[in-house]
């Protein structure tokens, strides 16, 4: 039990430190990288908790793909950071009104189970883990019989918004030779090659 | 103090003899693995490969290794030193701690986790960093055009690779890998999942920025990639990693889809031989396609490499999934 507390702190500091960080660093690479590191420690909470299916899909999905992306994005960006710190003056009050109001929400949630003790039982309560079922099964059987339809409809909502991106990048250009792979295969020998006896001295007509 | 020893302090030797007595070998056959590779393409141009230091050259790796270690390490003035130091470093680390989850025999596994393929496939899709980090924090345009080329190509093909898996998994019943190679009891999937395999190892190939994929390197066109300023050690551990990782994946390829340990059939002469053994065989049996592939290809071009993932695999490997989840349901074989 002291190792599994001593991992949770080691995680938990870890994750609110990168936290930090993110909004701390000056150069904006390292704040991807420290999001990063947060995600990745969120996963060892995941695990800890007993979830690692889930906390397997934050490693793939987040630190695999999107902040793959993210990365790339922030790397190709041309940052004047004389022009970011002022910018960082002129957002502060509206940074720290969200800030605020997040804290204010947070206060409330909790404040909840002190001012109104029943409140806790009002909460949604977890389903209890089947026995003798993995986790990923678990999340499965669930996911797809209780909750199908609201599954595909955040599919479709996904797809909806796969089509939208393509559509606003996708642009047609006129005049460009692309490449057509079927042709090139489809070539035969007797289209394209001619072998020919050249005589020495008298060269091909 | 007995319960310190017997809950504490056992295990956590325990498993650090199981870490060396995984990584030491690993070492080495990584080693042998660079010497088998110039071995391989020099019978393959009808040259002799290593053969000076040593008998048959079996001593080159080591000469290598020695010569990499006491060279200077250079770091180029414009760089992000902190984070051009990281980016050798968890290459080579991923590529090292994928190997707690596989199994070598029969039990033979660090950590049997119920989520070990999906534990494979995200720290596989961690190797990316390393190249975006080291491109990057280098400072060069080589390199950065090296990183950008990984990153897209990595991204493309795990795509593929998830696809490959949730048909194995389909057929298998269970994220564990001794669970997928006991399953692979009667029969191999590599013989219903024929088109599978192959998509998975080509990915594979892409996914290590191997020939003929080796785009992030490519030599001819941006000199040595996202490693074109790493010198000595650093240089060394990208190596190490890289071909860390070549084994990892045929390690992949040999539970998913060639039986893991399981002998080829079931019975006398193949069952005496250990299951590590055949693990090992099988690997070295993946690993000879991934060199033989390099001496027979010409590399891609950016937009072939491309086209070749989303448009040709993903499509395939998509309509594979259907297929195969259509059939097992049709003829009632889903595993319980």
């Amino acid at each position: 039990m002291v190792v599994l507390a001593l991992a949770f702190y080691l995680f938990a500091g870890i994750t609110i430190a990168s936290g930090v960080m993110v909004v701390a660093t000056r150069n904006p690479v390292h704040s991807v990288l420290f999001l990063i590191l947060a995600f990745f420690n969120s996963a060892g909470l995941f695990v800890l908790m007993g979830a690692e299916f889930l906390a397997m899909i934050l490693v793939v999905v987040y630190v695999g793909a999107v902040a793959v992306l993210f990365l790339f994005v922030v790397m190709m960006l041309d940052i004047n950071y004389a022009e970011l710190k002022e910018g960082f003056i002129r957002y502060l009050p509206i940074g720290a009104l969200i800030g605020a109001i997040l804290l204010i929400e947070l206060l409330v949630v909790i404040g909840a189970w002190a001012i109104v003790p029943t409140a806790e039982e009002r909460a949604p309560t977890p389903t209890a883990m089947p026995e003798g079922v993995t986790n990923t099964e678990a999340l499965g059987r669930l996911l797809y019989t209780e909750y199908v339809y609201l599954f595909q409809a955040a599919g479709i909502v996904l797809l909806i918004a796969m089509i939208g991106a393509i559509v606003l990048t996708l642009r047609q250009r006129e005049g460009v030779r692309r490449q057509r792979i079927a042709d090139q295969i489809g070539r035969q020998r007797e289209e394209v090659l001619a072998i020919r006896k050249v005589e020495p001295g008298g060269g091909v007509s | 103090m007995a319960e310190f020893w017997t809950f504490y302090a056992w295990p956590t030797i325990w498993v650090v003899i199981q870490i060396v007595a995984i990584i030491v070998p690993l070492l080495l056959a990584v080693a042998y693995l660079t010497y088998a590779e110039r071995k391989i393409l020099g019978a393959m141009q009808l040259r002799q490969g290593p053969m000076v230091v040593g008998p048959f050259g079996l001593l080159q790796p080591i000469a290598d290794g020695l010569k990499l270690m006491v060279k200077e390490t250079i770091i180029p003035s414009g760089s992000n030193r902190v984070i051009f130091l990281i980016a050798p470093m968890l290459t080579f680390l991923l590529s090292l701690v994928a190997w707690a989850v596989i199994p070598f025999g029969e039990g033979m596994v660090v950590a049997d986790i119920n989520v070990g393929i999906l534990y494979l496939f995200a720290i596989s899709s961690l190797g990316v960093y390393g190249i975006i980090m080291a491109g990057w924090a280098s400072n060069s345009k080589y390199a950065f055009f090296g990183a950008l080329r990984s990153a897209a190509q990595m991204v493309s093909y795990e795509v593929s690779i998830g696809f490959v898996i949730v048909t194995v998994l389909l057929c298998a019943g269970s994220l564990n890998l001794s669970e997928i190679v006991r399953a692979q009891e009667n029969l191999w999937f590599v013989i219903p999942l024929f088109p599978m395999a192959v998509v998975f190892f080509v990915s594979a190939l892409a996914e290590t920025n191997r020939a003929p994929f080796d785009l992030p390197e490519g030599e001819s066109e941006i000199t040595g990639g996202f490693m074109v300023e790493y010198s000595a050690m650093t240089y060394a551990l990208f190596f190490l990693g890289e071909y860390a990782n070549m084994i990892l994946m045929s390690g992949m390829t040999t539970v998913l889809f060639l039986g893991g340990w399981l002998p080829p059939f079931g019975f006398a002469p193949f069952t005496w031989i250990p299951g590590p053994v055949w693990f090992a065989l099988k690997i070295a049996l993946c690993l000879f396609v991934f060199i033989w592939v390099r001496g027979t290809m010409p590399r891609y071009r950016y937009d072939q490499l491309m086209r070749l993932g989303w448009k040709v695999f993903l499509p395939f490997s998509l309509f594979w999934v259907v297929l195969t989840a259509g059939v097992l349901m049709a003829f009632d074989w889903l595993p319980a």
